[in-house]
């Protein structure tokens, strides 16, 4: 992170040195890099649980993520990010046993429905300042959450949608097979996070953190400062429902804790465990969420205080996340070195 | 050219601003004076939309910006720089500017592209010379001098190339010699650019030193206008706005 770097004191972007082009194609080829590390890795490891764990990572990465150009980039501290992610599972859920369309028709439409969801809900919600902005956004998700809990006959209450999400062959992938499921939750974790950093990493992603930075001043230089908010909470909802889809094919349904609001304080949970200041923070505190939850829950029926504990010693103790912690430590570091030097 | 027509604003029984008509000739430097709450800072937030005005006119070169947002206000041409300086903490100098010209040339929303923009650099860099902080270029915002957030924010209304910048109080909060050093450099930035400059300030050595026109607001009216000597001379401005001073010396 340039930012980050240059609190450090050490040198920040060099434009004249920087070709955007190169950079970009390196991203997608470490991208790529790891999409075939990761679908060899069932040739290696041929244990179904690595498997089902690389998937969820694949969901709750894609969502943390997401969540993260909002709260990180944005400075919009959204509550109810997971009702987007709700929304993905039972969008496709329903869209697979109702209609019976193929398994891409139901993935855009039900990104469509996401798109128009979550650009009526942004509009009225990005006019809103920092703890309305937080609130008014929980009370949408509590809001879907209701309405998933009450329809019962479309969604099943709070049985959620049941009898299996039918998954028919597309293009010869056929996501009922596990080994097909996970190289194609593979392929979208990383499709979803190269354009994310590609997001991130574009002029609109800089008018973002000017946003965070300074609204007013943003404003005072020409930025439509509703309309940019409004655009990455439309795409970040795109991206938590590409998680929620994948999730609901991992678990062939969909269930009211999806779009619950701890869904969103997990998300929070995540990002603040792995750090907002790198992109790859969130990714890696879903990781770690989701070791401590598999190991945690586990050992102890405790583990909410467990995992509150946690959130202590990070909040508290490091005061940052994970990746923050270890990228000011290599800077503080290599500072060191170069002052010895 | 701009023009102000019966400008007013009120704020509950206050006047802020009340029935302004001004002209501000192209190229021109105008110092804004008036004592403490004389609507000068309310002024320039109705010509920048920060305000909505209650009446009146706002006329840039013929088209009327009364009322209209922000960001509306400065692609037409109005750019502004702050009394507490407003910039972007993370971002470094250069990133800061980068950022900004991507805005004034309408591509603050690209999402194909990666930052920085080939097409920027050369109008970033332009105003990181102009303003003494291309040195700084890697510096993070946060970690300036106050005098250089100033020259920052002042930069951050200068790259988008304004055709009339407004400067509320550029030496607000510096020492002696900052402050002289801050108003020559806004003196060569007038020179150098051509723009109209508006800008607010408190000290009248600074004022009567560079400003050709000034203002004198004073409980949102304008009291008078003029040159310095004027202005100077004028008993209403000796008795408004230096009263205290200027008979405590009388007394003494």
């Amino acid at each position: 992170m340039t930012e980050l770097q240059a609190e450090q004191g050490t040198p920040a972007l060099d434009v004249s040195r920087v070709e955007a082009k190169p950079r970009r194609n390196r991203d997608a080829l470490i991208a790529l890099a790891v999409f075939v590390v990761l679908a060899l890795l069932p040739m290696v490891f041929s244990s179904k649980l690595l498997l089902d764990f690389v998937i969820r990572c694949a969901a709750y990465g894609l969502f943390a993520t997401s969540l993260n150009l909002l709260v990180g980039y944005t400075g919009l501290t959204s509550f109810g990010h997971g009702m987007f992610f709700g929304l993905g599972a039972y969008g496709f859920g329903l869209m697979m046993q109702k209609t019976g369309v193929p398994i891409p028709v139901a993935f855009v439409a039900t990104l469509a429905i996401t798109f128009g969801v979550a650009l009526v809900i942004g509009a009225i919600c990005v006019r809103l300042k920092e703890i309305y902005f937080a609130f008014v956004t929980l009370a949408f998700q509590m809001l879907i959450h209701s309405t998933i809990l009450s329809w019962v006959s479309l969604t099943g209450g709070d049985q959620g949608l049941r009898g299996g999400i039918p998954r028919p062959s597309f293009w010869g992938i056929d996501l009922s097979n596990h080994l097909h499921l996970y190289v194609m939750s593979c392929a979208l974790l990383v499709i979803g996070l190269l354009l994310m950093c590609q997001i991130a990493q574009s002029p609109f992603g800089y008018t973002l953190r000017m946003i965070r930075d300074n609204a007013t001043r943003a404003s005072f230089i020409g930025i439509d400062v509703w309309r940019a908010k409004l655009t990455i909470f439309v795409l970040a909802a795109l991206f938590a429902s590409t998680g929620g889809i994948i999730m609901a094919l991992f678990v062939s349904g969909a269930y009211p804790e999806f779009a619950y609001w701890t869904m969103s304080g997990e998300g929070i949970f995540i990002n603040m465990l792995g750090g907002v200041t790198t992109f790859l923070g969130p990714m890696v505190g879903t990781v770690l969420f989701l070791v401590l939850n598999d190991t945690v829950t586990r050992l102890t029926d405790y583990h909410g205080l467990v995992l509150g504990i946690v959130i202590l010693f990070f909040a508290i103790g490091l005061r940052k996340g994970l990746m923050d912690f270890v990228i000011e430590w290599y800077a503080q570091r290599r500072n060191g070195r170069g002052e010895r030097d | 050219m701009l023009q102000i027509r019966s400008l007013s604003k009120s704020f509950g029984g206050v006047k802020a601003t009340d029935n302004v008509t001004l002209d501000f000739v192209d190229g021109s430097l105008t110092a804004v004076i008036g004592p403490n709450g004389a609507g000068k800072s309310t002024f320039f937030n109705l010509i920048t939309g920060a305000l909505r005005p209650d009446a009146g006119q706002i006329l840039l070169n013929g088209v009327d910006l009364a009322g209209r947002t922000p960001p509306e206000i400065v692609r037409h041409g109005i750019g502004r720089a702050f009394q507490v300086a407003s910039i972007f903490p993370s971002l470094t100098v250069q990133e800061t500017m980068l950022a900004a010209v991507c805005t004034d040339q309408r591509k603050a929303g690209v999402l194909y592209r990666r930052f920085p923009l080939a097409e920027t650099r050369d109008r970033a860099e332009h105003a990181m010379e102009l303003l003494g902080l291309a040195g700084k270029r890697n510096r993070v915002a946060a970690t300036l001098s106050h005098g250089d957030q100033k020259l920052l924010d002042i930069a951050l209304a200068l790259v988008l190339d304004p055709k009339v910048l407004l400067l509320d109080e550029p030496t607000a909060g510096m020492g002696t010699e900052e402050r002289w050093r801050m108003i020559d450099k806004v003196r060569e930035l007038w020179e150098k650019q051509k723009i109209t400059v508006v800008f607010i300030e408190h000290d009248m050595d600074i004022v009567f030193k560079i400003a050709p026109d000034i203002v004198v607001l004073c409980y949102g009216r304008i009291l008078t206008t003029g040159a310095p000597d004027a202005i100077r001379r004028n008993e209403a401005v000796i008795e408004a706005y230096l009263g205290a001073e200027h008979h405590a010396e009388a007394g003494a």
